[in-house]
């Protein structure tokens, strides 16, 4: 099963209408804006990129909560443009999602017992025994035991760390082939944040899942995952493998992006970095061309400024999307 | 200002919170001193004290206060002495400034930028005229790199990082002996963090200027930092200068806190620290790190002191007395 395509995503953009007035349409922020990669089963995938570059709504696409604008997602096989309701369900039932902010996504009125009961309930797994069962094992595999003290405990009463592994228990609860986990530990301390990440690993060895980590700290990314995809201004710029990436960053974007990232090392103290200044664009009215030229110190005029650079090959499965590679 | 004078001077600093159920101990026992122009960064998990150390530097205390002790010399002044009327006069925003934690969401919505920045130089009337201060303000502009144009502009029309750089001109512009970075890039993106880091580390250099830098970021802290101290439970466990508490922390929690720390550039086993760090409203009698600690013994369940293990190494814990 290793080299199966689990999921593929072509072309995708999902834009979402700007109003004026509540009626006069203004434009379209492009927040995924024609996105390719397809993800094997029990592969982890990274996906990185400053706030506002589309890495959660992409991720919300692939959810199932936002339609897409255009283009497809094909899972295990099947497009989902295509899927009828009974079977939208169902594809919502085998991905599982991790959110950002645990507190938030937990809600406060409702016990563990409950919470994890809740897409069991859902889904049909109507049997009290079976419900109790599952409930013990997702405790159990993310080593939240003894299970019965959990159990009644309200949100409030756990950690960060606790309510982040209820989180990521709920989103497996129901067996899920590709679990979709949106900065899970960007709330955590540092001493916690090891903790979950190596949990997260554990399960997807485990069960053989696939996971979309999204996130904006690079240096997580080596520990956790194969493949890397680099987003900017809604496109990806970059993606590869892991240690490739690492060794031979090719975009200028991923480039400062490294080069930003600090290591704890007292030397750092005697350097300045070289990290471009400027913004990220506006996904309303994007630069034309290549989306970071405004910022980037190897603009090519005349072509950067105008047509949008395509994915050049680097090597095997390692791809830019940068003219310097033409 | 002359070369390693000890500009800044912290002992037994205590700052307790009041509450229903007994006071926290947010601040316990807390004492440092620091050289001129040089930095140090406060590290720790969030709860471990390290903003409420900062209120309690520069005074900027809640309501709620049960205990407020100990003694911060600025200058060989004993700040704390001396009253309130006096220290907001002459001491806040003039000898010592703070840069808010989320200070991009601190600045005032319906004042333009430049009136912002000019406001802790006209209330503490450092300058005379109206030009004088649009002087001064210009001139932490070009030391925080803040584009001239974007004076006469509202909070709300600025970049999250110019805000930020707004937020440090503002702190900057009565030219304070010291100034108390609060996670000042923690909300900011990547590469805008870079350069608000590159931006503190220039005026590092050509101003001489003290920081006390405090963050949970340690790969961030290391870009500023002349000295390092740990937070653990309202205590300093440890504290040396960078060099050696990047490269080899002593205490176990700091060696922990290290081991946690994922790298982009080795590759390296990760460690992570079971367990939470104790309710500040009963700290542990013994060492507050105990329950979680690897290399606990006997001796942890008494207070450990604070040694100097090498120079100016210090470290809070038994095993190296």
């Amino acid at each position: 099963m290793q080299n199966n395509v689990l999921l593929e995503v072509n072309n995708l953009k999902t834009y979402f209408e700007m109003k004026k007035w509540g009626f006069v349409s203004i434009g379209h922020v492009r927040a995924v804006d024609n996105v390719s990669f397809n993800l094997k089963q029990g592969e982890a995938l990274s996906v990185v990129g400053e706030s506002g570059c589309g890495k959660t709504t992409l991720a919300r696409t692939i959810l199932g909560l936002y339609r897409p604008t255009s283009g497809d997602i094909v899972y295990d096989g099947k497009s989902i443009n295509e899927f009828s309701k009974g079977e939208i369900k169902a594809y919502r039932a085998q991905l599982g999602y991790v959110q950002q902010d645990p507190y938030g996504a937990l809600p406060p009125f409702m016990d563990v017992r409950r919470i994890l009961a809740e897409p069991l309930i859902i889904n049909g797994v109507k049997s009290r025994q079976e419900q109790e069962k599952l409930i013990e094992r997702a405790l159990t595999d993310l080593k939240m035991t003894p299970v019965e003290d959990f159990l009644p405990k309200f949100p409030h009463m756990l950690s960060g760390g606790q309510q982040q592994r209820i989180v990521i228990a709920r989103a497996k609860i129901l067996g899920p082939k590709l679990i979709v986990s949106d900065e899970p530990v960007s709330m955590l301390d540092a001493s916690v944040r090891i903790e979950i990440l190596q949990l997260m690993r554990q399960l997807q060895e485990e069960y053989d899942l696939a996971v979309i980590y999204i996130t904006h700290d690079l240096s997580t990314v080596r520990y956790f995952s194969e493949r890397i995809l680099v987003m900017y201004g809604g496109k990806i710029v970059e993606q590869g493998p892991v240690q490739e990436f690492l060794d031979n960053p090719s975009h200028p974007y991923t480039q400062a992006l490294l080069e930003a990232t600090s290591d704890p090392d007292p030397k750092n103290a005697e350097t300045f970095k070289k990290v471009p200044g400027g913004e990220p664009p506006s996904l309303l009215n994007p630069p034309p061309g290549c989306r970071f030229h405004p910022r980037c110190s190897y603009m090519i005029e005349g072509l950067c400024n105008r047509e949008e650079p395509p994915d050049f090959i680097i090597k095997e499965n390692h791809s830019a999307a940068c003219w310097l590679y033409r | 200002m002359e070369k390693n004078k000890k500009i800044f001077n912290v002992k037994d600093l205590c700052l307790y919170f009041q509450t229903k159920r007994g006071p926290v101990q947010a601040v316990d026992q807390v004492s440092f001193s620091l050289v001129c122009g040089r930095t140090i960064v406060f590290v720790g998990e969030s709860g471990c004290g390290k903003t409420s150390l900062a209120r309690a530097i520069l005074r900027l205390l809640p309501r709620n206060v049960h205990t407020y002790s100990g003694k911060v010399f600025l200058n060989s002044i004993n700040i704390m002495a001396l009253k309130e009327e006096v220290f907001r006069k002459e001491i806040r925003w003039v000898k010592a400034a703070m840069v808010p934690q989320a200070a991009m969401n601190a600045l005032n919505p319906v004042i333009k930028v430049e009136e912002q920045i000019a406001e802790p130089l006209l209330v503490h009337d450092l300058v005379q005229t109206k030009d004088e201060a649009h002087k001064r303000v210009v001139e932490a502009c070009r030391l925080v790199g803040l584009p001239l144009d974007f004076l006469g502009r509202y909070p709300f029309e600025l970049s999250g990082g110019m805000r930020q750089r707004a937020a440090i001109a503002m702190a900057l512009a009565a030219k304070p002996d010291l100034v108390v970075l609060d996670e000042p890039t923690s909300a900011l993106d990547l590469l805008t963090q870079a350069n608000i880091m590159n931006v503190l580390k220039r005026i590092k250099k050509e101003t001489g200027i003290t920081f006390i830098l405090i963050t949970h970021d340690i790969g961030t802290s290391s870009e500023l930092a002349d000295d390092a101290a740990v937070m653990y439970a309202g205590q300093i466990v440890e504290k040396s200068d960078a060099a050696h508490f990047f490269t080899e922390p002593l205490h176990p929690y700091a060696e922990k806190l290290m081991a946690s720390v994922p790298t982009l550039r080795e590759d390296k086993e990760l460690d992570f620290i079971p367990g939470q760090p104790p309710s500040l409203l009963n700290p542990p009698s013994g060492c507050r790190f105990a329950d979680r600690c690897h290399k606990r013994f006997d001796k942890c369940v008494y207070e450990p002191p604070f040694l100097e293990v090498k120079k100016n190494h210090w470290v809070k814990c038994w095993l190296y007395e």
